[in-house]
């Protein structure tokens, strides 16, 4: 203590002390005094204004849901509605008998399930009794005529209206345009829950799910008056909700319904771009199935069946569903080996029926049994030549095909607008390493180049490889967004397609090559799809089918009958084309699961929704021939 | 009370406080607010048992934990000052490293036995160091000694800001604040200081979470939104106005008890104490507050050296600051941040840790006695 005097002037200090004292307390007068003036004026200067507000009636906040977005498709038909419907509500406090027999007596004039009866009581257990807990939705107008000629019989029962959702295209674009269902906590936790306040329903798949910001909407506030115990008397304020965005997709309802029906009843996808701006005109999967089953909660029968049909129609097959390209990848390798400028595409090569490798006994045999002769490249892209392809594929080797296959986009995601979207598989050295950790053998090399072995692609990336050949290497990102617009100012914004990185060429002369080469796999007298799609056509069509093997066949077995074969074991058919040639307007690429020969099963559906799209754009001239020509071979 | 008990037993009574270190008027206002606040969350929390014998055990150990305190001479606190200071900087450190996430900040620190913030403990420990550190310097403060006095603040404080926890910063702010202006901090440097957070406001508001800004924006304009942050202005508002000058009387408040108030027992109990007791109350309860402030401001004046002068002023101010906040917003005279009201918001930490900072107070009023006998 002593030292600490010697250096400090303690009187002065002290008296600083003071000073500081004296300036804190004054500080703590003034800020008290604010304080008190402030409680003063909320208590004794606004006291009757607050005091109304709370004593004799109390204000309550309530949530007012938005009204969620529709959903068009590019011409204007709706593709998601929202319907009135009826709901019945029962309000405990207000029923005269006890709850159970008023829904034993209802029962008798609308149908009521266990479900509901279940859903009733986990809802009213946690609602106060003054509410109406639902006991049906979706009421049948005949339900609704039914109780109202009862009402006097049911107090405490009222029919309420709301919106439900409601999808009129039903199963043929159910993958697409998807559902909206009930919130669950998972779903809260991926969306910002105050915008969710007083909602019900949610996308859960498809359009409904990719565009849930755009279409949900923000909610408003009312401020009611109620009582104390708590019951509504009226309305003081309103902040209505703002409704979401209505949505118009790239997507043509009239094409999806043609190529929907087009696949007959086989198990399939079909998707169609316009390859000048990577809008989907159609995405079909097939089976599809009914989204309207979903809105307000399916029942466990109707889900159990969803999910135990062999068909498995809730699976998304254009975005989903990974194939082997089969002969479909034929041209990019074509156009990889121009321009690694492995191959002379005017040089005849020897094609035998099959080719072995070196120090090897197996037989990479060709689709034809007998060989193809001699052949350039355009033959044998109209003939779908194997041992043309094995031969280029030994030169180009895999980095080669890795590195071309990649470029159309085979391997990875497209990047749609639409959730859950599979990559396929591109192989390569590293893929091979990484996923099997086995080195890369060179029989791979033969069967990746004609779209077998490790590779798979997805009918949507089909479409979208087959359009970057339509546009020359200059194709756009696939979406099915076309066009929003806001409900309160009326503006519609125009989507702006994305252009991908481009596919410049050394010599553009090759795209003209493996066009000429598609144009002939259809027109050619030898071309694969030459009877099952050239025929009648008034455009120019450039195609290429795909037969891709589900099961290896024995060595040195002939093929056998495609009805010999057991179903699940049968080739996928696949067929990939686009038209006109020179200003193309749409790209197709059709999938039919252990459908057989492409050009003879996948080649029609494409042909038949090319034909329907472009007379949509001419105005019918060009479909009456070709329906003529269909129905003539219907009746022979 | 204490004149009347000490006229009948004089030597007993004044004799048994000061061999227990408690200073009595202190102790009884402590005590009365306590019970206030008791009575207060019964009401708050709906008539819940429950809630207020656990916040009475929390009351009881802070009395005991104050109590403690006030056995130890006020030297040993300057001494132990900077070393509790660092333990607290490395808890805080090993908060951010492996605290317990909830709602997103790091904030907790369990250690088997015990889960706690130990921001708390800076709370109360920048203000000691402050006044340790300024102990053998001479006041008014240089400016070297203001900036090292500084770097003491800013070290915990961002440390905090990591959490995030915004609020309790802004309190180890005002603690060490307070030890720094009793010290004799030059007037334009507070002027210069107070200059710059203007001019750094901008700067500030952009680091900030989105939370927090919108925190501030709802209270500037309420109606914002109306049915998250602004609610609870709002209904804290309609609580406090309709209370009247009378009050609804105890029991009564029908803003909290149909649930119109969140968080009616924690952080928003004013609004409840105000509507059921009016502006009389209101009155009643900055008394006690002010007088607890007034006895903690006396206790520093009269107290003998450097470092009991500061740590007892700034410890007083401080407390002053947290009723002065929590109240402020709930009147919606400020931003909404979580600072409980003293002594009367139902939670552990801050009801223990204000008593233990009445402890040290004590401390250093009763040893004095007894050094200058």
């Amino acid at each position: 203590m002593a030292a600490d005097d010697a250096i400090k002037n303690h009187a002065a200090e002290r008296r600083l002390f003071i000073i500081r004292t004296i300036a804190a307390g004054l500080l703590l007068v003034i800020l008290i005094g604010l304080l008190i003036a402030r409680v003063v004026y909320l208590q004794v200067y606004k006291h009757s204004y607050y005091e109304t507000r709370s004593q004799d009636n109390r204000m309550r906040m309530e949530v007012v849901p938005p009204v969620r977005g529709l959903i068009f498709d590019r011409h204007g038909n709706l593709l998601a509605n929202n319907e009135p419907a009826y709901r019945l509500e029962i309000v405990p406090e207000q029923v005269t008998d006890s709850v159970e027999s008023t829904i034993a007596r209802l029962s008798r004039i609308v149908n009521i399930t266990d479900a509901d009866k279940r859903r009733f009581y986990t809802r009213e257990k946690q609602t106060p009794a003054f509410r109406g807990t639902p006991i049906r939705l979706s009421l049948t107008q005949a339900e609704v005529a039914r109780f109202e000629v009862n009402r006097e019989r049911f107090p405490g029962v009222d029919i309420r209206a709301g919106l439900r959702r409601s999808y009129p295209l039903g199963k043929y674009a159910a993958h697409l345009v998807g559902y909206v269902g009930g919130i669950t906590a998972a779903d809260l936790a991926k969306v910002d829950d105050k915008r969710y306040r007083g909602s019900s329903h949610i996308g859960k798949v498809g359009v409904e799910l990719s565009y849930e910001s755009k279409l949900h909407g923000y909610p408003g506030a009312r401020v009611v008056e109620i009582n104390a115990a708590g019951r509504t008397l009226h309305q003081l304020e309103m902040h209505p909700a703002t409704a979401g965005d209505s949505l118009v997709l790239t997507l043509d309802s009239a094409l999806q319904k043609i190529a929907y029906n087009a696949l007959g009843d086989q198990d399939g996808a079909v998707v169609a771009l316009d390859p000048g701006t990577g809008g989907v005109l159609a995405m079909v999967s097939k089976p599809g199935y009914n989204p309207d089953l979903f809105v307000d909660g399916i029942s466990q029968a109707n889900y159990t069946r969803l999910l135990n049909n062999p068909h498995n129609p809730l699976y998304n097959r254009a975005l989903q569903g990974q194939y082997p390209p089969g002969s479909t990848v034929k041209p990019f390798m074509a156009i990889g080996a121009l321009e690694t400028g492995v191959i002379d595409p005017d040089k005849k090569v020897w094609c035998p029926g099959y080719i072995t490798l070196p120090g090897s006994s197996h037989r990479y045999r060709d689709w034809k049994r007998s060989g193809q002769g001699w052949i350039d490249l355009t033959q044998a892209i109209e003939r779908s030549s194997d041992v043309y392809f094995y031969k280029l594929g030994m030169k180009l080797g895999i980095d080669n095909i890795h590195r071309y296959g990649s470029m159309f986009g085979f391997g990875q995601e497209t990047g749609i607008d639409l959730p859950r979207e599979n990559a396929g598989i591109m192989p390569s050295r590293a893929w091979k390493h990484g996923n099997r950790h086995l080195p890369w053998y060179p029989g791979e090399t033969l069967i990746t180049v004609i779209g077998q072995g490790f590779m798979t692609a997805t009918p949507l990336q089909l479409a979208q490889a087959v359009s970057e050949i339509a546009e020359r290497g200059h194709a756009y990102k696939p979406h099915v967004l076309k066009a929003w617009k806001d409900p309160r100012t009326g503006v519609v914004t125009e989507y702006q397609p994305r252009a991908l990185p481009p596919i410049s060429l050394h010599d553009k002369r090759h795209w003209q090559i493996v066009i000429n080469a598609m144009q002939g796999v259809v027109n050619n007298i030898h071309g694969t799809a030459h009877y099952y799609v050239g025929m009648n056509l008034e455009y120019p069509i450039a195609g290429k089918s795909g037969s891709a093997q589900v099961a290896g066949l024995p060595q040195n077995e002939v093929a056998p009958d495609l009805e010999s074969i057991p179903y699940r074991l049968r080739e996928h058919a696949l067929f990939i084309a686009f038209a006109p040639i020179d200003n193309p307007k749409i790209a197709v690429a059709v999938v039919v699961e252990h459908g057989g020969g492409g050009s003879s099963v996948a080649g029609p559906i494409a042909r038949r929704v090319i034909d329907s799209y472009l007379n949509s754009l001419t105005g019918g001239k060009t479909l009456q021939a070709s329906q003529t020509h269909d129905q003539a071979g219907t009746d022979t | 009370m204490s004149t009347t008990t000490a006229h009948n037993r004089p030597t007993t009574l004044s004799q048994w406080l000061a061999h227990w270190h408690i200073d009595l008027q202190l102790l009884v206002a402590l005590l009365c607010c306590i019970l206030l606040g008791l009575f207060v969350l019964y009401s708050a929390s709906g008539r819940s048992t429950e809630i207020v014998i656990d916040q009475a055990v929390r009351a009881g150990i802070g009395l005991v934990a104050m109590i403690s305190l006030a056995q130890i001479p006020p030297h040993w606190y300057r001494v132990t000052a900077p070393w509790v200071y660092i333990v607290g900087v490395l808890l805080l450190v090993a908060t951010l490293v492996l605290g317990d996430a909830a709602m997103g900040a790091r904030r907790w620190l369990d250690l088997g036995v015990v889960r706690f913030q130990p921001s708390e403990i800076s709370k109360l420990v920048v203000p000691l160091t402050i006044a340790a550190f300024f102990h053998h310097r001479n006041l008014p403060p240089r400016l070297t000694d203001v900036i090292a006095a500084g770097a003491i603040v800013a070290v915990p404080v961002a440390l905090v800001v990591q959490q995030p926890d915004l609020g309790t910063a802004v309190l180890i702010v005002a603690g060490g604040g307070c030890a720094l202006f009793f010290a004799g901090l030059r007037w334009r440097i507070i002027l210069l200081l107070i200059v710059l957070a203007a001019a750094a406001a901008p700067l500030f508001w952009f680091n900030l979470h989105d939370y927090q800004q919108q925190r501030v924006l709802t209270f500037l304009n309420p109606a914002r939104d109306p049915l998250g942050a602004g609610y609870h202005i709002t209904q804290s508002k309609i609580a406090i106005g309709s209370g009247g000058v009378f009050g609804k009387g105890w029991l009564n408040g029908s803003q909290a008890h149909l649930n119109f108030l969140p968080e009616s027992d924690t952080d928003f109990v004013f609004a409840v104490y105000a509507e059921e007791n009016g502006l009389l109350g209101v009155l009643g309860l900055m008394a006690i507050y002010g007088f607890i402030v007034a006895r903690g401001l006396f206790i520093a004046v009269k107290s003998q050296d450097t470092f009991q002068r500061l740590t007892a002023s700034s410890l007083s101010l401080t407390f002053f600051f947290y009723a002065f906040v929590n109240m402020g917003m709930v009147a919606g005279l400020l931003p909404v941040v979580g600072v409980p009201l003293p002594l009367i918001s139902f939670g552990g930490t801050s009801m223990v840790m204000l008593l233990t900072s009445f402890g040290v107070l004590m401390s250093i009023h009763t040893h004095r006695k007894l050094l200058a006998t």
